[in-house]
């Protein structure tokens, strides 16, 4: 016999047999059901979750390079690095200068302070002081108006840039260009308004924000500010070699002796991205552990009904090998069984995991994506010839003399 | 066509050892119609599973149609099963849950044949037993006799050198076990080699030659006279079956 003809006729004997036993097929394969919705949905989650951690880390954009006092995700010891010297807006000056392999570079500062126009006012509003070049390093598009001039920037002019959300809870019906809103006491005039950004790691809303030039933030919001320096690469293919440029441009500008450590940080979008695929990879191990337990749940469900199944047919099996079936005839057609529930199930649970991961994407930019569903009718046929094999295996072995005595 | 030569086999059971079969010799030709009698115990049971091919001997050699059984592994024996034997047991074994037709096929599918030829193979057999009728009816809408022709058209469905029959009438009424053993007596006519396992006298005297087995040895060995007109086949026994207990 050729397997495609032994399968063929395994199926159908598997089928009939199923069929002949409706409900207990329905509630084993409820198990593996169970199985394959929670682990699609954990599977969907983590992917949504991965999903939107990248599209919001986008927005620290991965050709900018961030100089601040303190790593991001710094192993050192704290009693360390805590006297390291404040970065200067001078320094941000000097480096701007000196670094060949930068396209734009900005000092970047900022606070939470109430913003105020005419008898509207909203707190907790972060001011950004910033330079000219701020647009280009942050990538920034403009829904009215312009960004800040460098003049503007080195006089310290009262003007702004306000974020999306900001603009439209102060000026619902009117445009915002030439209104004049209060930090603080001091008044700045509206030059321009950026295009919304969205929420950083979903939970900092970066489109309620005020910009301001840096000098002007420092002259009258926030004296003595500790400075981000922004840089945008010119080249991202060779932002390695930006990066020790622009640690030996500070170096040079603190004027560090070379046996002395750096006293600054050079940050990357990577290094967030390192720590979170740290993270997630913990988060989707113990999640799919925890989910992939339930399906083992539903497999062994499946072995104890197949087990039943040939304890029951004994007699059956007893005659078909009478009749000529070979061992390899008997174990595939249990096999096929076993394998049968199992798909059966798997199908039956995407097709209620389907409409809930679309409930889910309400939260998360989550969709079941094919690589999903693949795995998932892998695990499930899988768990099924796992489950199946043993039960399967003892059914080929039985003499068909002794099984054919059993009633 | 069989040929058995100093055939033992024994059966542990627990500690004790079984002797169900003590060196048996047996000749049994092709054409021939053959009862095997005794009493429960006597090693007939073991007798009919040997011969088969659902076990094999502890000693000794099983020839069917020269190929020596005794040396087999389970996928050979599965296939001699298969091609050389059609069994006819007792409590009929039909699967419940299919039709007359699609039991009759059984052994066609495991012999690899495609569904047009089985179902035509398997509707000529039904036809031979007399159940053209009742093609697709289920064993449970059948009455006992006919379950019983299912199951011999499934024996000689896939036309095996040899048809073993365990206790065939030995669920039936007398009249329906007449009926069964008139369509045994037309399979022998039509040049079937029938081997019939029973312990009434009333079953065995339909066949030609009856082997009486005792204590896993064989007493006695009688040719009955052919009375119908065989000669077309010239039983070639003679000499071959003297007593060897």
């Amino acid at each position: 016999m050729t397997w495609a003809f032994e399968l063929r006729e395994g199926l159908r004997v598997s089928w009939g047999a199923l069929r002949a036993n409706k409900m207990r097929s329905t509630l084993t394969t409820l198990g593996i059901v169970i199985g394959v919705v929670t682990v699609t949905l954990m599977a969907t989650a983590i992917e949504g979750l991965n999903q939107a951690f990248l599209k919001s880390i986008s927005s620290i954009g991965s050709d900018v390079v961030y100089i601040e006092k303190f790593a991001w995700f710094g192993d050192e010891e704290w009693w360390k690095v805590r006297n390291r010297r404040d970065i200067l807006l001078e320094d941000a000056r000097q480096l701007a200068r000196l670094a060949v392999s930068s396209l734009a570079v900005s000092p970047v500062a900022d606070t939470f302070r109430s913003v105020r126009y005419n008898n509207r006012s909203a707190s907790g509003v972060q001011i950004v002081g910033c330079g000219s070049e701020m647009e280009t390093v942050g990538n920034l598009t403009l829904t009215a108006g312009r960004f800040l001039f460098p003049e503007e920037v080195d006089g310290a002019r009262p003007v702004c840039v306000l974020g999306a959300d900001l603009a439209a809870n102060f000026f619902p019906h009117e445009p915002a260009i030439g209104r004049k809103i209060r930090i603080q006491e001091s008044a700045y005039e509206v030059v321009g308004v950026v295009a919304k950004l969205g929420s950083f790691l979903g939970v900092f809303n970066m489109d309620n924000r005020v910009m301001v030039p840096i000098t002007r933030f420092i002259s009258d919001i926030s004296r003595w500010p500790n400075v981000t320096i922004a840089v945008k690469v010119r080249n991202l293919d060779q932002i390695g070699d930006a990066v020790e440029e622009l640690r030996g441009v500070m170096r040079r500008i603190r004027r560090l002796p070379p046996d002395r450590p750096d006293d600054f940080a050079v940050n990357q979008q990577d290094a967030f991205i390192k720590m979170f695929n740290r993270l997630s990879t913990t988060i989707a191990s113990v999640g799919l552990f925890i989910t992939g337990l339930s399906l083992f749940v539903g497999g062994i469900g499946i072995m104890n009904i197949m087990f039943v199944s040939v304890a029951e047919r004994t007699k059956e099996i007893g005659l078909r090998k009478a009749l000529g079936a070979r061992r390899r005839t008997i174990l595939i057609q249990f096999l096929m069984e076993a394998a049968s529930l199992c798909l059966f199930g798997g199908v039956l649970g995407l097709v209620l995991a389907f409409p809930l991961s679309l409930l889910m994407s309400h939260w998360l930019p989550s969709s079941m994506s094919w690589i999903i569903v693949t795995m998932s009718l892998t695990i499930a046929l899988l768990t099924g010839l796992v489950a199946g094999f043993m039960p399967a295996y003892r059914a080929a072995r039985l003499s068909p003399v002794e099984a054919m005595r059993n009633e | 066509m069989i040929r058995l030569c100093k055939l033992v086999k024994n059966y542990q059971v627990g500690s004790e050892t079984i002797h169900a079969l003590r060196e048996v010799d047996l000749e049994i030709a092709r054409g021939e119609y053959v009862a095997v009698m005794g009493p429960s115990g006597s090693g007939k049971s073991t007798l009919m599973n040997l011969l088969g091919c659902l076990d094999t001997p502890t000693s000794g050699v099983f020839e069917l149609n020269g190929l020596n059984v005794g040396e087999m592994d389970d996928n050979q024996l599965a296939d001699v099963r298969n091609k050389e034997v059609g069994f006819v047991f007792q409590t009929f074994n039909l699967l419940a849950r299919s039709n007359a037709l699609h039991n009759v096929e059984l052994p066609l599918i495991y012999a690899g044949i495609s569904a047009e030829e089985r179902r035509e193979k398997a509707l000529s057999a039904l036809n031979q037993v007399g159940l053209a009728d009742r093609v697709h009816h289920k064993p449970n809408e059948l009455s006992g006799g006919q379950r019983q022709r299912v199951a011999i058209a499934r024996a000689l469905v896939n036309n095996p050198s040899l048809i073993l029959a365990d206790e065939p009438t030995g669920n039936l009424d007398s009249k329906t076990g007449e009926e069964i053993m008139e369509v045994f007596e037309d399979l022998y006519q039509k040049g079937n080699t029938l081997i019939v396992v029973t312990h009434e006298e009333d079953i065995a005297r339909h066949a030609r030659r009856i082997i009486r087995i005792r204590d896993g040895r064989i007493a006695a060995d009688e040719q009955r006279v052919d009375s119908s007109h065989r000669a077309r086949i010239g039983v070639q026994t003679a000499g071959s079956h003297s007593e060897s207990a």
